[in-house]
């Protein structure tokens, strides 16, 4: 099934290739966390902050996996259809904080 | 080497896209029926569209050496109102003759309400009678994972082939799932809200080439027409061989588009 070439790149050609880009977006999320810490209002996170700093606790697990489970931890788990919607769009994490 | 953008909304999309693509390579797109950023108001607001899409579109894309097809519906973000689905879904027929329509799409879920799936299950009803392709639309972001599951168990109580349905905007959450039960799977490359370049390949490298294709589903939103180019270099990258990002590009979408009997190439 899966679909690796047989001359895949190896751990050091990974790093050399993909490090530079992956630490600019490392530094994004903490400028992006910084500015929350600057910006004035609420004392509490939004439950979107609260499902990313959960996220941020799985990326340091030691586990594998990583994507599928943040994509899980920012799914709604309900199963049953809704009767109505209060909005059209999606705010990219479920409004339940406990989800 | 030629590929094939198998969702893109080119209504939304200018003239020098079509360049830009065609000089990328591109000798086919598919362009479902979707949501025009507002709730179009009249059934015959979307008989226009359905012209748009059926007369104006390919003679644009032809200019270009693109062969222009799509797939007819009222999209899910449109579907809350079934009375007014149903009254669009009336002319839909009108149009399922024309040279360049697939079949049904993309008609899915958006939050996942019971209006939505019962006009998705009335899409479904007129794919199997028929016997249309059918694209489907999964939600975005958080309502994804219920979304695919609940369209997933609609198409089998449908009675349709799931070989004859691809479900796109897969992420990593879904992507199991959809091949495990026989479908075919879509990856939209998306800068922000679905997948970038590498984890479309990433996906490949895990679940492998067979039934699953990318497309840009460039559209008036943050989106990217080149996003399938861009993705064949980033398989050249970690060297996939020009056979497998051709099988992904070019020769998937042809295997599941060939099942409509309007789908053509030029030679």
């Amino acid at each position: 099934m899966c679909a690796s070439p047989s001359d895949a790149l190896n751990h050091t050609e990974v790093v050399d290739e993909y490090f530079l880009e992956h630490r600019a977006k490392l530094l994004d999320l903490a400028a992006f966390l910084d500015r929350l810490d600057r910006a004035n209002g609420s004392e509490e996170d939004d439950f979107r902050i609260t499902h990313l700093r959960r996220g941020i606790a799985l990326l340091i697990d030691g586990q594998d996996d990583r994507t599928r489970r943040i994509q899980l931890l920012l799914s709604d788990q309900t199963t049953e259809p809704m009767e109505q919607t209060p909005i059209q769009g999606a705010h990219g994490a479920p409004p339940q904080a406990d989800a | 080497m030629k590929y094939i953008d198998p969702h893109i909304h080119m209504v939304s999309r200018t003239t020098d896209d079509y360049r830009r693509m065609a000089q990328a390579g591109c000798v086919a797109i598919t362009e479902p029926a979707f949501w025009a950023g507002y709730d179009r108001c009249s059934v015959d607001g979307f008989r226009d569209y359905y012209r748009q899409l059926t007369d104006t579109e390919p003679k644009r894309a032809a200019n270009y050496g693109i062969n222009h097809h799509c797939w007819l519906c009222i999209n899910p973000k449109e579907a809350q109102d079934v009375g007014f689905a149903r009254e669009v879904m009336s002319i839909i027929p009108e149009f399922l003759d024309a040279g360049n329509v697939l079949g049904i799409g993309e008609i899915g879920l958006n939050k996942n309400t019971k209006n939505e799936l019962t006009i998705l299950g009335e899409h479904l009803d007129l794919a199997k009678a028929r016997n249309e392709l059918v694209l489907v639309h999964t939600p975005h972001l958080e309502d994804k994972l219920k979304g695919t599951l609940l369209i997933m168990d609609a198409v089998a109580e449908s009675g349709i082939n799931p070989d004859r349905v691809l479900i796109d905007h897969v992420e990593e959450h879904t992507v199991g799932a959809v091949l495990d039960r026989g479908f075919w799977a879509g990856m939209t490359l998306y800068p922000d809200t679905k997948c970038t370049p590498q984890r479309a390949v990433d996906i490949l490298e895990r679940w492998g080439t067979d039934r699953i294709w990318m497309n840009s589903a460039g559209d008036w939103g943050d989106s990217d027409p080149l996003a399938v180019p861009k993705a064949r270099m980033e398989m050249k990258r970690r060297r996939h061989p020009a056979s497998m990002v051709e099988k992904v590009t070019f020769t998937n979408p042809i295997t599941f588009l060939s099942r409509s009997p309007n789908f053509h190439l030029d030679d």
